[in-house]
């Protein structure tokens, strides 16, 4: 018996990156997620219920008139952003928890499938769900209380780009780390962002820190977008250095969780972690 | 490449912080051939398969799939081997064919829709493909796993206990679809399994694992006779034992 030249069934096959191979994936997880319609809902419940909250303080802030009432004008800008980072992020852990959950990870690794790919499609399903979870509440913050996120135009997409290359990046850290650690890292992934919230001053301006915590606090992408954000609702102007400045840590960012993953990858396989299905 | 074996493994080590799991391994397989590897539990075998799969790194040895070399030109080889194994599962909330469409597209499968069907008829899942994955029994699941392992038209298919909790039915008509694919398709089967009527059976050569190391080697006539056994349940129980050759023989 010799070795066939190469199997029939497979003419299709590219040897190098491969968007098939990205939106099989993404196919994937688009079949896992309709397939449960509480999952939908849940994407939408929790956004909902915050934007509710903080537009009720904020409508009661601003029926107060005076300092209280202008920093109340940013609530449901920074609740709204705030959710995008914190659902980028969870989108993408999701993702992969799914294929932890299902013990499907080998199936996985040992196909063509390269990490790139997998990362890739994770990044396009965290947007997915991300769309899913927040489009419906801005349009309700406009129903509700007048406010219209969509107004904010070329503004808006320098503060979503920014959110989510730094959502992607927590994703890629954590899912290397539940790849390494299995599902003993599982709570990480849903609690890590919430360290972003005191530190990238969502609903305060960074001068409210200790001096020695304002140095950390620069360091954090998300930081410079809500400064953007307060500077645009209340002095109507855009700060394009910021966002810039942002983008910058943000490159630094990916790539470092970039290469943590792939580190993390090795050093499973080296460990021989990825046996256990996740356990 | 006519001598070209299809998966050769040179002095294969793996060692974990706990100690030595896999020690200076050699074995060759020709195209077409199915091979047992047998071994109580810690043997190594799944250790040994999940570092040709690229799943595990080796410490140190060589291994080539189809003329490559794994972990290194993994992704020249992948798509040009499957794997299949009842411990490993798939998304429960997808149908199989949803399962399988996502498989034949990471693979790169030209006729999707096509291959599906044929897989289908193959292995009796035309019933089920539209039932979700989590509602199946265990020999319908092994079915499933069988049709993702095939695909792709694997070259060299590795098996873990293929027949694992299935009734005997069910286990015999698994085995005789295996030897279908051998004799039809000429495929490469590298098959771990505790079960020996299965391995007696199928496989044409035994390799005996124990604590890391090939005890012994050869087709399982060859093995009985060696060790004056009528079968190999019997010949597994005398190397799991340490009752050697010569001890069996004096």
């Amino acid at each position: 018996m010799t070795l066939r030249s190469s199997p029939p069934a497979i003419r299709g096959f590219h040897p190098g990156f491969s968007w098939m191979r990205v939106f099989a994936m993404v196919r994937r997880y688009w079949f896992l997620l309709r397939s449960s319609w509480p999952r939908v809902l849940d994407l939408i419940y929790w956004p909902t219920v915050q934007m509710c909250m903080w537009g009720l303080l904020q409508t009661y802030l601003g029926s107060q008139g005076g300092v209280l009432a202008r920093t109340g004008q940013t609530f449901i800008g920074a609740v709204m952003l705030w959710d995008t980072l914190f659902r980028g992020q969870l989108g993408f852990s999701i993702s992969f928890l799914e294929e932890m959950y299902s013990r499907n990870l080998s199936n996985l690794l040992i196909s063509p499938l390269r990490p790139m790919e997998f990362v890739t499609s994770l990044t396009i399903m965290s947007v997915i769900r991300l769309a899913v979870g927040m489009v419906p509440v801005t349009i309700l913050a406009i129903v509700f209380f007048g406010f219209n996120l969509w107004g904010l135009g070329l503004a808006l997409a320098a503060f979503f780009v920014n959110l989510m290359l730094t959502a992607w990046a927590v994703g890629i850290f954590v899912s290397g780390l539940l790849l390494r650690h299995g599902l003993g890292a599982e709570n990480t992934a849903w609690s890590i962002m919430f360290i972003f919230l005191p530190l990238t001053c969502v609903y305060y301006p960074v001068a409210t820190l200790p001096a020695w915590l304002q140095g950390v606090a620069w360091c954090l992408p998300p930081t410079y977008v809500f400064e953007g954000m307060r500077a645009l609702l209340l002095d109507q102007v855009f700060r394009a250095d910021l966002m810039i400045e942002a983008f910058a840590i943000n490159l630094i960012a990916f790539c470092a969780a970039i290469w943590a993953f792939l580190a993390f990858l090795e050093s499973s396989r080296k460990a021989g972690s990825l046996l256990s299905g996740g356990e | 490449m006519p001598d070209t074996p299809a998966l050769a493994v040179e002095n294969l080590v793996k060692d974990y912080p706990g100690g030595r799991a896999v020690a200076g391994i050699s074995f060759a397989l020709p195209a077409g051939t199915i091979t047992g590897l047998l071994g109580g539990n810690g043997a190594g075998k799944t250790t040994t398969i999940a570092m040709i799969m690229g799943l595990v790194s080796p410490t140190s040895g060589t291994i080539r799939i189809l003329g490559h070399s794994m972990p290194r030109e993994r992704y020249r080889i992948l798509h040009r081997m499957n794997f299949e194994s009842p411990y490993v599962e798939m998304p429960h909330r997808l149908t199989i064919r949803q399962n399988l469409d996502v498989f034949a597209r990471l693979y790169g499968v030209s006729d999707i829709a096509g291959r599906i069907a044929q897989l289908a008829e193959e292995l009796d899942l035309r019933e089920i493909l539209d039932r979700p994955a989590g509602k199946l029994s265990a020999g319908q699941k092994t079915r499933v796993s069988l049709a993702k392992a095939l695909i792709n038209d694997p070259e060299v298919l590795l098996l873990d206990e293929p027949t694992a909790s299935l009734d005997p039915d069910t286990a015999d008509w698994i085995r005789g679809r295996l030897e279908r694919l051998r004799e039809t398709h000429g495929v490469t089967m590298l098959i771990a399994s505790h079960n020996m009527a299965e391995v007696e059976r199928l496989c044409e050569r035994v390799i005996m694992m124990k604590k890391g190391t090939i005890v012994d080697d050869g087709s399982p006539e060859a093995l009985i006779a060696r060790y004056g056994r009528s079968n190999m349940e019997e010949v597994f129980l005398d190397v799991a034992r340490g009752r050697g050759v010569a001890e069996r023989l004096s």
